[in-house]
């Protein structure tokens, strides 16, 4: 039996990784990656929580939708850093400095 | 210290360790390729949570799409791509100073809440049902997404062929993005 203060703690090193990797890294694909660790960090917290809810089953459930979106996310947030190359022939985000043509 | 522990522990460690590994790795296909060790790692936590589904659903969205999409999207695009994602500049900037100041900070924080808060006393889990190792907790979620998580279940569904239509929008070629 793990308790749950382990799931948390693993949960919130994950996230603390994934938002060095948002504050830090120059590459649009790593600053996705951090994204999607946050994310997850999120739905290990539902899942370990959920574990003790089994009448109302909602930590499964919203796991199961958080993990959908995040994969809607990677897809649409994937074109727009080609795109972004596309038109800046960069993926930096620091030089990435307009949004209209 | 059981098997269980054991085996869990060993997940945690590989999580945590490769996803600082994907962080701090300059080569970005070494760590993509990370990134998926990393998430079967979680899958693996999502067990021993008994959640079989999320974990199978996990492999098969992240290790299955999410991956492929990566891989794909860094070898489609063209070699100029491959070659701005270099480093411009090694060494120690500010910038990571604070953004590990920041990170390490917020997880002292989180620490610390976690640390304080008496988690096994929680008023809702007294009264609340465990799930049993022994349950189907595949066959609950059918359920659930048919009675009670039936509304955020269609807006899921309608949501996605909105971001399958604007993702095959925005990487289409030629024309104006």
């Amino acid at each position: 039996m793990i308790p749950l203060s382990h799931f948390m703690l693993i949960s919130a090193g994950l996230f603390c990784i994934g938002l060095f990797a948002v504050l830090t890294r120059r590459n649009a694909i790593q600053v996705l990656i951090g994204i999607e660790f946050m994310i997850n960090a999120a739905v290990l917290n539902f899942v370990a929580f959920g574990k003790y809810d089994k009448i109302s089953g909602g930590g499964q459930m919203f796991a199961l939708f958080a993990i959908v979106l995040a994969a809607a996310g990677v897809a649409v947030a994937l074109a727009i850093i080609l795109n972004v190359y596309k038109y800046f022939k960069s993926i930096d985000p620091s030089k990435t400095n307009t949004l209209k043509d | 210290m059981g098997e269980e522990q054991i085996i869990f522990y060993f997940f945690a460690a590989s999580v945590l360790i490769s996803a600082l590994c994907v962080v701090v790795m300059k080569n970005l296909v070494r760590s993509i390729f990370l990134f998926f060790v990393s998430l079967f790692s979680l899958a693996a936590l999502y067990l021993f949570a008994l959640a079989d589904f999320i974990a199978l659903a996990q492999v098969v969205i992240y290790a299955g799409g999410v991956l492929v999409l990566m891989l794909f999207a860094f070898m489609l695009s063209n070699r100029e791509l491959l070659n701005s994602l270099k480093p411009a500049g090694s060494g120690f900037k500010v910038n990571h100073f604070a953004g590990i100041l920041i990170s390490l900070l917020f997880l002292f924080i989180l620490v610390t809440v976690i640390v304080k808060t008496d988690l096994n006393q929680l008023d809702w889990m007294q009264e609340s049902v465990p799930i049993h190792v022994n349950d189907n907790s595949t066959h609950q979620i059918g359920i659930h997404t048919m009675t009670a998580y039936l509304l955020p279940f269609e807006i899921l569904s309608v949501f996605l062929m909105m971001v399958l239509i604007g993702a095959a929008h925005l990487a289409r070629k030629g024309g104006r993005a």
